[in-house]
């Protein structure tokens, strides 16, 4: 097994850890990190997997790179709905979700 | 100026345990992880048995690096093959920032709050390190086009030292963007999209630099992109920071 298939199969992991964690907990802050677990391991895959040969594959490192960034902001706009919808509301879960 | 915030309101109910309890997610938690552990676990087969080879594209970026201008070849996916997601990337952190402006707490901009007093460390470190960093950015975005580097680690980079001086109480609250936030907001995304149509409206595709200028637009993009992406990464943070008047109802 080479280290590139052994990066894509812990992305692969994480991103199963990041799905259950998205889905069992209500707290928005939780949800929101627990996204950028699955993010963090689709991340990994794809840079793994472009590796597993002797010249890495520079398109989906290009991909990641992309990614990192549109993951990081996205994150900081999640946050401040969250934070806006704590102000209105002073809940940190969404309608239906567990109380806080 | 500057208020302390003793309460990080919205986290003081991360400590503890809410368990989502939406109708159609009333299974039990040991079923959903087994279910994800069973995706995670096919997930990991499939990879397996994937075949060890990565297709053709490697062969046709490197066949085509000599056009490129630039001789790393992820800056030339990113700035040339497929500038294409580079600019769309661009554009979807100025939407975040432009949502984050939207929404954001009104308190936002008077003064705001930082998580903790700025002590004595904290302030001769960022003396220390923020000029660093900024020539470190330079570096980063000189380097890109023949090693790893480039815009994006050149923009994280000059994003942290605008965090550090956020931390630090020199960088003021997020006041109502002036002219020149503005500008730089959009900066990186302006040029890359003037560039993109002259090139259109030129003869060629869109984004299809000339073999032999493709070096200079590359930089031009480049250094634009670095201040824009670092601008945006930064009003991010301080756009999301704690406002006074935030503190909901389940704070003590």
């Amino acid at each position: 097994m080479s280290a590139g298939l052994i990066y894509a199969v812990t992305g692969a992991l994480l991103f199963s850890l990041g799905l259950y964690g998205l889905i069992v907990h209500a707290h928005l802050v939780r949800k929101i990190l627990a996204f950028n677990i699955m993010g963090s391991g689709t991340f990994l895959v794809l840079v793994g997997l472009a590796q597993r040969t002797d010249s890495a594959d520079p398109v989906p490192h290009a991909l990641v790179l992309t990614g990192i960034v549109v993951a990081v902001s996205a994150t900081a706009f999640a946050l401040i709905l969250a934070r806006r919808l704590f102000a209105a509301s002073g809940r940190c879960t969404l309608p239906g979700e567990g109380e806080a | 100026m500057i208020r302390i915030q003793e309460n990080f309101s919205i986290f003081a109910s991360l400590r503890q345990e809410i368990i989502s309890s939406s109708p159609f997610l009333m299974m039990p938690r040991a079923l959903v992880g087994i279910l994800a552990a069973g995706l995670g676990a096919l997930l990991a087969w499939v990879m397996l048995g994937l075949p060890a080879t990565s297709g053709r594209v490697p062969a046709l970026v490197a066949a085509h690096m000599n056009r490129s201008g630039v001789t790393h070849d992820v800056t030339a996916v990113l700035l040339n093959f497929r500038g294409y997601d580079t600019l769309l990337e661009i554009a979807v952190l100025l939407l975040a920032v432009l949502g984050v402006l939207a929404v954001r707490l009104a308190a936002a901009d008077t003064g705001g709050t930082l998580p903790a007093p700025p002590g004595a460390l904290l302030r001769a470190l960022t003396n220390l390190v923020v000029p660093l960093m900024v020539l470190v950015a330079g570096y980063l975005l000189w380097a890109g086009a023949h090693r790893p580097g480039g815009a994006f680690q050149a923009g994280a980079v000059l994003a942290a030292a605008g965090v550090l001086l956020r931390l630090s109480g020199r960088l003021p609250a997020l006041l109502p963007p002036r002219f020149w936030l503005r500008a730089g907001l959009l900066i990186g995304f302006a040029v890359f999209l003037a560039v993109a149509l002259g090139m259109t409206v030129a003869g060629d595709a869109l984004l299809e630099y000339p073999a032999a200028q493709a070096g200079a637009w590359i930089t031009l993009i480049e250094a634009t992109l670095t201040l824009s992406i670092g601008l945006i990464l930064v009003s991010l943070f301080v756009g999301a920071l704690a406002p006074d008047g935030a503190r909901g109802k389940t704070d003590a």
